[in-house]
């Protein structure tokens, strides 16, 4: 190709949401990976498309955004691309929260009172509807709450499908090439972006580098905080189909989330794949990029787990996996040009949503950047917004 | 939790001589093993009295080390997979030697996944410890020396061994035979044994297909160029109850990634004192090379005592040893033409019953360029054996690289995960 108009940093699903609403808008792009596209944080997520997390504020709002965006994008995508190349295995499978004590109880019911007041569908329901939802489900349960609008998808199978779309449309998608900064016009604009193999000049350079952003931005000049965050899952042996039916959350999941400790926290989240196995996630640890296995980290996974469905107690797990979660300090992410460098665009710090805030986030950059009116407010994801 | 100087993992030739080397050199010494009884797969082979006890170690049989954490931290689980009640223990190496040995390696081809096609390990196994048969009418196809005890431990349970397959063609290994001088009375002796039961043994032909329904009822066998391809016509269908097939071993090296040890070309790197890249942690045996039990158990002997602090005298066995694995793996290769035998129905993946087709497919569209991404867009090696079984397969059907990286080296309960104590 000719010089591209924007390389985009960072073939996972962010980066590839990015190119693919570039491209849509005639936008000549050159998205690059220091490895393999979507084998970073995105081949480590659980594929969670999720409401029922987030508290009334600028993410939730970025969540219904894109949570409206997803089914869309995957038709679009299906009939430019065909159904078994766009197969991303969406499933609107909904999200149960359980509060199993009393305790936990009326916060849960608060929290789901206030995203009902944000437009959330967030149904307050009794601990036998609950179990009619889950048959498997603990009897100890407090509370629960039905999200009808949760939503998975396979985060892998969507990154591809999202990159072959740019593919089709005259862009490239190049792996095992790092990015090392960039190349600056003498009034300080980006004029190229320097790799590995040599320089590569655009006009534009997205940082959509999960984890990495925060490396990556230094090296531009133009630093901003991201930080990983450690996560690990759980895989069991593949179970009887349903055996599993929704996303399970318990009610701490929310209070883990929204906490920014850098010690282990787990909450507890259940859900079956396609393939029958179910996963168990989520652990958040700030560790750097140390990626060795703690069993600390798998036992109160597994305890939290068996609290919340007893019969996983008897049931193998096969492996785990981990990843890394770009964490930014205030947990929200960073979208749009960075005030101090003309040309440089970021689009990370997604923490553990960015499978499910990908479509807008992408959508949201392309109409930023081709000047058209956005679709939801984009100053809370700022560069320079005040935390 | 206990502290131990020298932790030895597998119970097979080399880690039964590190242990006893170790001793020897004054270590206090564990040696975890998976099988109730020592000997290693070699071991199921010759029941043999080397393989009894070894005075002055902590043997645990039965044990399985589920995880290793870093500062060589061990999580034992012992009995079992399937009763209640597994005991749990943490142990806390001082050093640590790894002999976890290898598995067979199969190669797919069409009807490899119906009952009645076995590994040549897994028939040998049955006949050995459970004299059981896994068939009247056998066929043995692959390529490798251990084609032969599988036959002959077959004939021993009363199978009618129909022909022993070689892929490769044994003159080449008999042009390499100074470097096996001490192994020709052991060939002499399986020749012996294959003219006494009137067993032919064809060399460059294999079986291309396993037919049946509910099981195997024939195998089509074909002769081989050198690169494995089919010459044409020269099919045969074959009526048979079972067929063994082993394509020479495939090292099991989850936990020496799990301590953090260095791989170069699918083996786990050593040193001459079979110090691995981590320190305190040392590996012998087929992990380090395939090469046999008397190749293994020299490595095992040097690193018990290296790691026990003892002196090495002579690493001459191990030297000759190696120059005779060199020479046996150049002889067995697996040549790229078992790729041609494929129909995209046969499956590669067994546990995700993935297809050659629907692997083929998923790597052009998806176009995944590492193995966890071809993992999930294809889902190859996802399922129970996590891709022990087809791991090699996939990486020579896609070019993509197979990487060993499975931090629970075993399956492990939920409920016991629970009750795992804080160390």
């Amino acid at each position: 190709m000719a010089h591209p108009e924007v390389v985009v940093v960072g073939a996972g699903v962010i980066g590839a949401a990015c190119a693919e609403a570039l491209t849509a808008r005639g936008i000549s792009v050159l998205v690059l990976d220091r490895g393999a596209p979507a084998a970073g944080t995105t081949a480590a997520g659980e594929g969670n498309v999720l409401v029922s997390d987030k508290e009334p504020g600028p993410e939730l709002v970025l969540a219904q955004a894109s949570r409206r965006r997803w089914p869309t994008l995957l038709a679009e995508l299906r009939d430019e691309l065909g159904p078994d190349a766009a197969e991303v295995e969406w499933d609107p499978k909904g999200g149960l929260v359980v509060a199993t004590s009393p305790a936990a109880a009326q916060p849960l019911a608060g929290f789901a009172k206030a995203q009902r007041g944000a437009g959330v569908d967030a149904r307050q329901i009794t601990a036998d509807e609950a179990t009619e939802r889950e048959a498997h489900l603990t009897k100890k349960i407090a509370a629960a709450v039905h999200y009808p609008e949760d939503a998975q998808l396979q985060p892998v199978l969507a990154t591809a499908t999202l990159l072959a779309a740019v593919r089709k449309r005259g862009g490239e998608v190049r792996g095992n090439t790092e990015a090392l900064g960039v190349d600056r016009t003498v009034p300080g604009a980006v004029k190229a972006l320097r790799t590995k193999h040599g320089s590569i000049p655009c006009g534009a350079v997205i940082n959509a580098c999960g984890p990495w952003s925060g490396a990556f931005s230094r090296a531009a000049g133009a630093p901003i905080d991201i930080q990983p965050r450690r996560g690990v899952v759980l895989v069991t042996a593949p179970l009887p189909p349903n055996t599993v039916r929704h996303k399970v959350y318990d009610a701490d999941y929310v209070g883990a989330v929204a906490s920014g400790d850098a010690d282990l926290q787990t909450s507890t989240v259940v859900e079956s794949t396609q393939a029958g196995t179910v996963l168990i996630g989520s652990s958040r640890q700030r560790v750097g990029f140390d990626d060795s296995l703690r069993v600390e980290v798998l036992r109160e996974l597994a305890r939290k787990a068996v609290n919340l469905f007893p019969f996983l107690a008897d049931v193998q797990i096969m492996r785990s996996y981990g990843g890394f979660r770009p964490y930014a300090p205030d947990h929200l992410p960073v979208i749009g040009e960075d005030h101090r460098l003309s040309g440089l665009w970021h689009a990370t710090g997604h923490e553990g949503a960015g499978i499910g805030l990908a479509a807008a986030t992408g959508q949201l950059l392309a109409e930023l950047f081709t000047d058209q009116a956005p679709h939801v407010d984009p100053a809370p994801f700022r560069v320079d917004r005040q935390p | 939790m206990h502290t131990t100087d020298i932790v030895v993992v597998g119970g097979g030739p080399a880690g039964v001589a590190a242990a006893k080397a170790a001793v020897a050199n004054g270590a206090s010494v564990t040696l975890i093993d998976s099988a109730p009884l020592l000997g290693g797969q070699y071991g199921r082979q010759s029941i043999d009295s080397a393989y009894v006890g070894i005075p002055g170690a902590q043997h645990l049989a039965n044990t399985v080390v589920w995880a290793i954490e870093p500062g060589k931290r061990l999580h034992l689980r012992s009995g079992p997979l399937d009763a209640p009640g597994r005991a749990a223990a943490v142990l806390d190496a001082k050093i640590l030697i790894l002999a976890t040995g290898a598995y067979d390696r199969a190669i797919p081809f069409p009807g490899w996944d119906l009952p009645g096609v076995y590994t040549a390990g897994a028939a040998q196994a049955l006949a050995k410890s459970q004299r059981l048969a896994v068939g009247k009418r056998v066929l043995v196809a692959g390529t490798g020396p251990f084609l032969l005890p599988v036959a002959e431990s077959l004939v021993d349970v009363g199978s009618q061994v129909l022909g022993v397959l070689e892929a490769n063609s044994p003159t080449r290994w008999l042009r390499g035979a100074f470097a096996g001088r001490s192994k020709l009375p052991e060939l002499t002796r399986y020749a012996a044994m294959l003219a006494k039961n009137r067993i032919p043994y064809r060399p460059m032909r294999t079986i291309i297909a396993a037919h049946g329904t509910e099981r195997v009822t024939s195998a089509t066998t074909a002769k081989l160029d050198r690169d494995w391809n089919i010459v044409p016509g020269s099919e045969q269908r074959v009526e048979v109850d079972a067929v063994c097939v082993g394509f020479g071993f495939v090292p099991q090296l989850d936990l020496a990634v799990a301590a953090g040890c260095r791989v170069r070309d699918g083996f786990v790197e050593v040193d001459h004192a079979q110090q691995t890249s981590v320190t305190g942690v040392f590996a012998a045996g087929e992990i380090t090379g395939i090469g046999g039990a008397d190749l293994a158990a020299a490595e095992g002997e040097i690193a018990g005592t290296v790691a026990a602090g003892g002196q090495v005298h002579s690493r001459r066995s191990v030297h000759k040893g190696r120059t005779f694995a060199r020479a046996l793996a150049k002889a067995h290769p697996v040549r790229p033409g078992w790729r041609t035998w494929l129909t995209p129905d046969t499956i590669i993946c067994r546990c995700e019953s993935v297809g050659y087709g629907a692997l083929r497919r998923a790597v052009e569209q998806r176009q995944p360029a590492d193995l966890r991404t071809l993992k999930l867009v294809s889902r190859v090696g996802l399922g129970r054996c996590q891709g022990r079984m087809c791991g090699r397969a996939v990486a020579e059907l896609t070019g993509i690289p197979e990487a060993v990286r499975r931090p629970i080296a075993a399956p492990v309960r939920l409920g016991e995960l629970a009750e795992e104590d804080p160390a």
